[in-house]
Order: C-alpha cells, then structure tokens, then sequence
C-alpha cells in the first residue's frame, strides 16, 4: 500500500511538486535561521565570557548580590591555600583573577599639574605573566597604537581615550583611585599602547594594566575581587559547567558567610541567561509560526488537490475503505511529501549556511551602537538543533496542512456516491 | 430446492427530506435475490432505481423495512461495518468508470486487492486473470487517459470483479457505450456470472442491457410495478 501510494504522488506533479517546494524552503530556511541565531548566540557567550563574565566566576557573596557594581571593597580575602585547592580540585578549569575598578585618569603638564582629568573603567588583567589572557582578550588584534606592556608600569588605554585627552604614547598618566580599605591612593603609569575592541562599553573608558600593578594600587595583595574560570578548550558548555558550579557551591560556598566564595555560571551573571533564553524562544516561536503559515498554505493545496481527486476518494470510500483509511493514507501523504521536502531542506539549508560562512555578516556597526557584545564577524553554527528544528517545522507543517484539508472527507455522504461518480 | 440468498429486501421503504416533508423514492419494496442471479431494475427515470441499488450497496440505509445483504443487516451497519462490507463481498460498476487516473489497468485493478491486504503472489495472479477475463493483456501498463471508453468500462468491470466478490451492482453500466462495446462488456458479465456464480443486479433503461436480463424488476414511482423472469438470452 505505502508503495502504491508514493506511486501516486509522484506520478502527478499536483500531488508533490509545490508540497515538497514549500516544504523544502521552510525547512531550509528554519535551518538557517537557527543556525543564525545559535551562531550569534555562541559568539554572544564567547565574547561576553572573553570580557566581562569568563565561563564562570567565583566572587564573594557580597560581591555577587551587587556584581555589576564591582565592588572590589568586597573582594575574597586570604584565599591563597583554598585558590590553590580550588585549582586541584578542578583541572579541567583555568584560573585567572582580574580586577574591574574604577579610577580618574589624570594628565599632568610639564610643571606636574593637572591639565586634564577623565574617569575611566579599569581592567587588571595578568599582561605579563602569561600569554593567555593576552590572546583571550585578543588584545593583539585589538591594538591601534603602539605596543602591549611588557613590565610593571606600563598602561593602555582605549584609543577613544587616548584621543579625548589627546595622550601619546610614551607620555605618563596617573591613576587616582581608592584602595579595598576607602584610602586614597595614586599611581603612575607610562602609555605605552592604545587599544579599539569594537565593544561600546570598552572602548568608551577603559585603561588596561597589569595585575600586580593594581594590586598593589588598591592594596589588594592578599584580595581577589574576581577570579575568570575557562574550560580548558575555550567552548562555553552549559552542562559540564553548571556541575562544576553546582559541585563549587556545595563543597565551598557558605550561605551564612557572605565572605564565602560564589561561583556563577555566565549565565547567572545579570541578565545574560534571561537574554540567552529569549534566543531560544525565538527559535521556537518562529518555528510554530512557520507551522501555522505553512500549514494554512498547504491546507488551501490540500483542498484544492481534494477537489481534483474528489472522484479517486469517492470511488476508495465506494469500494470499500473507511473514511479513516482514506484520512490516514491522506497524512501518509504528507508525511512522505514531508520527509522529502525536509531532507531537500535540510541539504538546502546546510548550503545556504555553507555560502553565507564564506564571508559572514559584519556586525562591527551594529555591535558599535549596543551594549551587546558579540565578535565583529558573525557566522552560522549549524548543530543538531538547527536540523531538528528544521525537520519539525516541515514534518508538522505538511502534516497540518493534510490533517485540516483531510476533514473533507469526513464531510462526504457516502449515500451520494452513486449519484456523484455518475457525472 | 431453495437457493440461497444473497439479499432480503423486506418491506422497505427509502424517505428523502424535502421542503414540504418526506418524499418516499422507494414504498413497501419485497424483494428477494438469488446467488447467480443475472437481473435488472428498469424504469422510468426518477422512479428510484439508483436508490434501491445504493441500499443493496451499503452504501445507504432504509428508512424502515429490513434488508440483509449477504447475511449482514444492512440497517444495522455502522459506517466502518458498511466499508469492510463492501470491501470484501461487493463489487461497484458506474455509469462513468472512475479509474483512477495516475494509475495503470494494472494497479486499477489491483487496487481492491491491496484494501484486503492479500499477499503478492496471489494478489498477482488475480489480478491476471481478472485482466484475462476483460481481454485487456496487451494494456496492463497503460493509463486511462491512453484507454478508450469501452476499455475503461472494461477495467472498471475487472476491478469490480478482482477480488470475486458475491454481488456486483452496476448502475447504468453501458450509458456511456456505443452499442458495439455495450455488447462488449454485456458478454463480459455474462460470461462472469456463469462461470463465476456472481450475483449482478443492474440498473439501466438501456434496451441491448434489458435483453441480457434473466429477470426484470421494474419500479415505478418507488414501488415494484413488476418482476419478470425472462426465458430466452
Ligand atoms: N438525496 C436525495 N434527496 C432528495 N430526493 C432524492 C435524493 N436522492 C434521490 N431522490 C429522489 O428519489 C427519486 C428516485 O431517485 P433515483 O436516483 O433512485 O432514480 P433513478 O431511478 O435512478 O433515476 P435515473 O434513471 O434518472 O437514474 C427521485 O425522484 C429523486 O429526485
Ligand atoms: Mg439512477
């Protein structure tokens, strides 16, 4: 019978040729959406993890219940041993502390008076202990002017900064902050680099220094404000890292202590899950609508195939199939139409994604006008998921259109068979 | 001896709403059919011989009287018992052939066979010999718009016959036939009802079909006005 039937289909063009069309661009063009949306999501993550967030980060509970407010007053104290321990017990992390602080910029002239003054987001990062953090923040590409700092002492500052108070390389800066304590405290630095990383929030006011250096400035020696963890192959994965994090919390964190450390996941950072999830919604929604328009366009093809066929299904019900035989060799249609045109679509899509790869989207513009941060080049992911999404919206959009157009059947007096297959 | 019966038609009656009331097609119908019986209802145009065929078919109920067609009361079917009927013991001939068109004489044909999921081997040689019978060997592939009416009407005549079922109803099968293949398909039939013992009922106002008849029931405004046996054929 199933044989009989997929004869039939393709045997009149009415039957498969524009079902399997618009079956195979919904799907094709479903796939390469989530894989758009996956793409801008992953480079969503690795940039937010890059910058601001790592793949999780252990801070004080204190610091979590205010974290983006960066309180470095309320850093982890004293932590060495356990930093240490924290490290052994889970190899397949990396470590790295940073320090967000803010502090005012101050140019002085050439009698060490102050000719200008700028507030600026400072990063402390680990420059010159290894090239890890270096490549992470990418600070390589991301340098405009001059050199990276290769010892104590040296700075670098956004070039929009440096520009603003017309700074050049070479020239001495000092930094006027206040230590974890609330004490005044001052330091020196040489310019020796400007850096652009495309990201607004960056580029508006940051000054990058060396970690000791900052420590020592915010006499934070025996401090961690923020410690940056990264899966050692650099790929945000959400299952192995909420283990981790479930695992760190119960074995180190305290709820009473809110000096005991936290450690969250980059997506319980701020809003950044809330927005992650809302990508995903997207992709389901977009898919149920696809369903529904796609079905409706079918439903009307179902109907008008119905009344093409309307003396085929009269003369099945005459000899002798059930009105629930000739519906369900109706769906058995669809569903073949259907497995056709999602394996058309996905290849289709696989290549639109293919082609689309070869060059990208340049999102530098778009990034430079958000808070969002995501790489300057987008590109799609195409994962199990995008496919899946693909082949359910085809499946269930054939089927629809097939269950709603079917319903003639039902509508069908058989006692007028006779009199209809007569004309 | 009694032969046996194939229908029962007992003090029928077939209403049809209508604006002003009831219109009754068919009053007081008392008919009984015997297997191998070869016979017509004839008539007027509207005097309800459709009607009465659709209710042997299963196809319709009656609205008071009983029938039983091949030991199952046709009033009591519900719609899935009334399609497992007629797949199984009953065989349809329209007056247009209603193949269906992306399918060849072959799968025409066997298309009643598969609805009883029968196995290929014995699926294959009925369908053979129900190609044989209608003399269509050389046009098993063909399809049947490649088909002229006469050889329509012939594999509409096959497909009713594949799956040898007890009774064949045929409303008006020659309506549509120049009188060369009129004859044509009448010796068919004829020849199938001997050989095969099967029941045919027709409906027809068609002179060269009556001749055939071994037994003419003629209706007349919804009521038997006669039922003859014919001698000679
Ligand atoms: N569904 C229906 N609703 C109302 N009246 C109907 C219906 N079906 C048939 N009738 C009426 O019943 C009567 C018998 O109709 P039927 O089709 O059985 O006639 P017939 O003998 O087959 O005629 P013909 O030789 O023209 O085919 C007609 O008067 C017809 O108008
Ligand atoms: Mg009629």
């Amino acid at each position: 019978m199933l044989k009989f039937l997929i004869k039939g289909i393709f045997r009149d063009r009415h039957r498969w040729f524009f079902p399997i069309l618009i079956v195979m661009f919904s799907v094709a063009i479903m796939v390469f959406f989530s894989a758009f949306i996956s793409g801008f999501q992953l480079s969503y993550i690795r940039q937010s993890a890059r910058f601001s967030n790592g793949h999780t980060k252990v801070v004080s509970r204190a610091y979590a219940e205010v974290l983006e407010m960066k309180h470095y007053d309320l850093a982890l104290m004293d932590i060495d041993d356990e930093f240490e321990e924290w490290k052994a017990e889970y190899p397949q992390l990396e470590w790295f502390e940073r320090i967000n602080f803010g502090a005012l910029l101050d140019v002085p002239d050439e009698f060490g008076e102050t000719e200008t003054q700028v507030d600026v987001a400072g990063m402390a990062v680990d420059l010159t202990g290894s090239s890890k953090e270096i490549e992470r923040l990418q600070l390589k590409q991301a340098l405009r002017k001059g050199r990276l700092p290769r010892e104590s002492g040296e700075i670098l500052l956004s070039d929009l900064v440096a520009d603003k108070i017309e700074i050049s390389l070479g020239d001495s800066i000092t930094l006027m902050g206040s230590t974890m304590f609330g004490v005044m405290s001052l330091r020196n630095f040489e310019v020796v680099g400007t850096v652009e990383f495309g990201i607004p929030a960056l580029d508006r006011g940051a000054v990058l220094a060396d970690l000791e250096d900052i420590r020592e400035m915010l006499d934070m020696q025996d401090a961690k404000s923020e410690i940056f963890c990264y899966l050692k192959d650099e790929e945000y994965n959400l299952k192995t890292l909420t283990q981790i994090a479930n695992d760190f919390n119960r074995r180190y964190s305290d709820e009473d202590d809110e000096f005991s450390p936290l450690m969250l996941r980059l997506h319980d950072q701020g809003s950044l899950g809330s927005i992650l999830s809302l990508y995903d919604h997207s992709q389901f929604w977009m898919s149920i609508g696809f369903i529904v328009i796609i079905g409706i366009v079918l439903w009307n093809m179902g109907l008008l195939n119905g009344i093409r066929r309307y003396s085929e299904n009269g003369i099945r019900l005459a000899i002798g199939e059930s009105k629930d035989q000739v519906y369900a060799s109706l769906l058995m249609e669809a569903l073949i139409i259907g497995i056709i045109g999602c394996i058309l679509g996905v290849a289709l899509g696989i290549l639109f994604c293919h082609l689309f790869n070869k060059v990208g989207m340049d999102l530098s513009l778009y990034n430079k006008s958000t808070n969002m941060m995501s790489e300057n080049i987008l590109y799609t992911v195409l994962n199990a998921r995008a496919i899946i999404t693909g082949t359910l919206t085809g499946l269930f959009a054939s089927l629809l259109g097939s269950a709603l157009a079917g319903t003639a059947i039902y509508k069908r007096e058989i006692s007028q068979l006779f009199k209809e297959l007569e004309t | 001896m009694m032969k046996e019966k194939v229908a029962i038609v007992k003090n029928m009656g077939k209403a049809f709403p209508t604006g002003e009331g009831d219109f009754w097609a068919l009053k007081h119908i008392n008919l009984q059919f015997e297997r191998g019986e070869f016979c017509g209802l004839v008539g007027p145009s509207g005097s309800g011989k459709t009607t009465l065929l659709n209710i042997l078919g299963s196809l319709d109920k009656p609205s008071e009287g009983e029938v039983e067609v091949l030991g199952k009361q046709v009033h009591r079917l519900n719609h899935k018992q009334a399609s497992k009927l007629r797949a199984a013991k009953l065989g349809f001939i329209f007056q247009t052939y209603n193949l269906l068109p992306v399918y060849n004489v072959y799968e025409n044909i066997e298309f009643p066979l598969l609805l009883l999921k029968m196995d290929g081997a014995k699926r294959d040689r009925m369908v053979r010999d129900a190609i044989e019978w209608v003399g269509l060997e050389d046009k098993i592939k063909s399809r049947p718009n490649q088909l002229s009416g006469g050889q329509c009407q012939r594999v509409a005549i096959a497909r009713a016959m594949v799956k040898r079922p007890e009774l064949v109803l045929a409303d008006e099968p020659t309506a549509n036939l120049d009188s060369e293949n009129s004859y044509m398909i009448l010796d068919t039939m004829q020849n199938l009802n001997k050989e095969l013992g099967t029941t045919f009922i027709f409906s027809t106002h068609d002179q060269k079909v009556i001749s055939y008849l071994r037994r003419i029931i003629t209706l007349t405004d919804g009521e038997v006005s006669s039922d003859d046996i014919q001698i000679s054929s």
